[in-house]
């Protein structure tokens, strides 16, 4: 498919719907600058995050499912977190294998299932928009930031899924081509502790501060992260000495275009960032 | 660990979680590298393989009354980690549903009222409303004051939202929770 110019439909996801709003506006902003287009599911619902999958696979498959059932047909749905993204293609996988719970599916939402959906991550979309020369001509503007990639769990998916691209490197070879340096180190793929940041917090607060002493332990400026939750739970649950700047891939994207940062983000953050951004010229 | 009576043993433990995880999990060779990938094994009473093990011996009760299977949070790290595919994450969903439905004593009772905490928010709103959440979670925990200072900061940085995002369409919502039997 051609992306400038291309129509995707878009599931955001409850935290960049309230949490992470600087995580929706610099990847809209992102988008934007390609002219690829965008239009918001009408009237999603959560993809049931971890809790419902947790406790209640069939309500969990139910709310996934709505929203495969509300996506407009023949076109890509983008979504831009990496839990929902894997809730949905869950489902998805789930309403294909079984004939029953297809049909059962088809009757309640009186439509029918569209089989070969096709839900795009944004690493997906921009590998993409890399093979298509989009990212050309856009270097040096993060020249010498010193990045720790962190993709989290997101390249972790269950075995039924193990075919699918995890994408490792993808953030390394991006913020290269425009000018940022990833550091080498150990906590790439340590899992955040999702939901247990609230539950039991102090479990989560020593795998945080883990990660966080990794990154400035290997020489790295600030973290960028894949996951909106991921970003969320390194802000709130790390310790006063072990502070970095955390970012948002689509915000560090997006500040690589020049024209398009924009403050109100930063202003989001809980570990500011704008002494960093000034020393790199970013502001 | 202390010895294990294998006369306590519920027989068809295996069977049941394979039937509900449709996990096989008798294809462990108890290499360890799911407990050794997990980021939540410290804290857990037994380690991941060591409960496959323990499912393989019918020992049911001391399984479901266990803090593992609700420190897991499913990262799936452990089924990147296995050499045999072992699907650990869903083995460990079925044995969160099965403690649920066969009144297990719940070795985290916060861990799941933040689950509940969530599935409600979700019931009334269709999305997630982190603000309601976290205020819910802590009255149900009588805990109001460990995290007072993070939510006020959180509040005046705009991340905690005062009102809900909403689904427009409550009526189908409703529908979802009548067709999935709401909390399990």
């Amino acid at each position: 498919m051609t992306l400038a110019g291309s129509n995707l439909s878009y599931f955001p996801g409850c935290s960049l719907a309230t949490t992470a709003k600087e995580n929706n506006a610099s990847l809209n902003s992102f988008l934007e600058h390609f002219d690829i287009r965008v239009s918001e599911i009408n009237d999603w619902n959560c993809c049931g995050s971890s809790s419902t999958h947790s406790i209640n696979k069939s309500l969990a498959l139910s709310l996934a499912a709505r929203n495969l059932f509300l996506a407009p047909e023949n076109t890509p749905m983008l979504i831009a977190c990496p839990g929902c993204y894997l809730r949905l293609s869950q489902a998805k996988m789930e309403l294909n294998e079984s004939k029953e719970k297809q049909t059962a599916y088809e009757s309640l939402f009186d439509k029918p299932f569209q089989k070969n959906i096709q839900l795009l991550h944004f690493f997906e979309l921009l590998v993409n928009m890399k093979d298509q020369g989009l990212l050309k001509g856009l270097d040096g503007k993060l020249k010498g930031l010193k990045i720790a990639p962190y993709y989290g769990c997101m390249p972790a998916r269950p075995p039924k899924m193990n075919k699918e691209k995890n994408h490792y490197g993808l953030m390394e070879k991006t913020m290269a081509s425009l000018g940022g340096e990833s550091v080498r180190w150990p906590f790439l793929s340590t899992c955040c502790g999702t939901f247990l940041s609230v539950s039991r917090p102090g479990i989560s607060e020593n795998l945080v501060n883990r990660i966080m002493q990794g990154a400035i332990a290997s020489g790295a400026e600030c973290i960028v992260t894949a996951c909106a939750m991921c970003h969320l739970n390194l802000e709130i649950r790390c310790r006063p000495e072990n502070r970095l700047p955390v970012f948002h891939f689509s915000e560090l994207l997006s500040l690589a275009l020049q024209k398009n940062g924009s403050k109100e983000w930063f202003k989001r953050h809980l570990i500011n960032p704008e002494a960093l951004m000034k020393k790199r010229g970013l502001v | 660990m202390d010895a294990i009576v294998m006369n306590e043993g519920s027989k068809n433990f295996a069977g049941e979680v394979e039937a509900l995880s449709h996990a096989n999990l008798h294809r462990c060779w108890h290499c360890l590298a799911c407990s050794g990938g997990c980021p939540f094994a410290q804290d857990m009473e037994y380690l991941p393989n060591a409960v496959i093990r323990m499912i393989q011996f019918g020992l049911k009760e001391k399984v479901l009354k266990s803090n593992t299977i609700w420190l897991c949070v499913g990262c799936n790290t452990c089924s990147m980690e296995c050499p045999n595919s072992v699907d650990m994450a869903a083995i460990m969903d079925a044995l969160r549903q099965m403690a649920i439905l066969e009144h297990s004593e719940i070795a985290e009772p916060g861990i799941l009222s933040f689950h509940q905490a969530v599935i409600n928010s979700i019931r009334r709103h269709g999305r997630t409303h982190k603000l309601e959440i976290m205020m819910k979670y802590k009255f149900s925990e009588k805990d109001l004051f460990s995290d007072m200072n993070l939510g006020l900061k959180m509040l005046a940085k705009r991340k905690l939202d005062l009102l809900p995002s909403k689904v427009k369409d409550k009526k189908s919502i409703k529908a979802l929770f009548k067709f999935s039997g709401g909390i399990s």
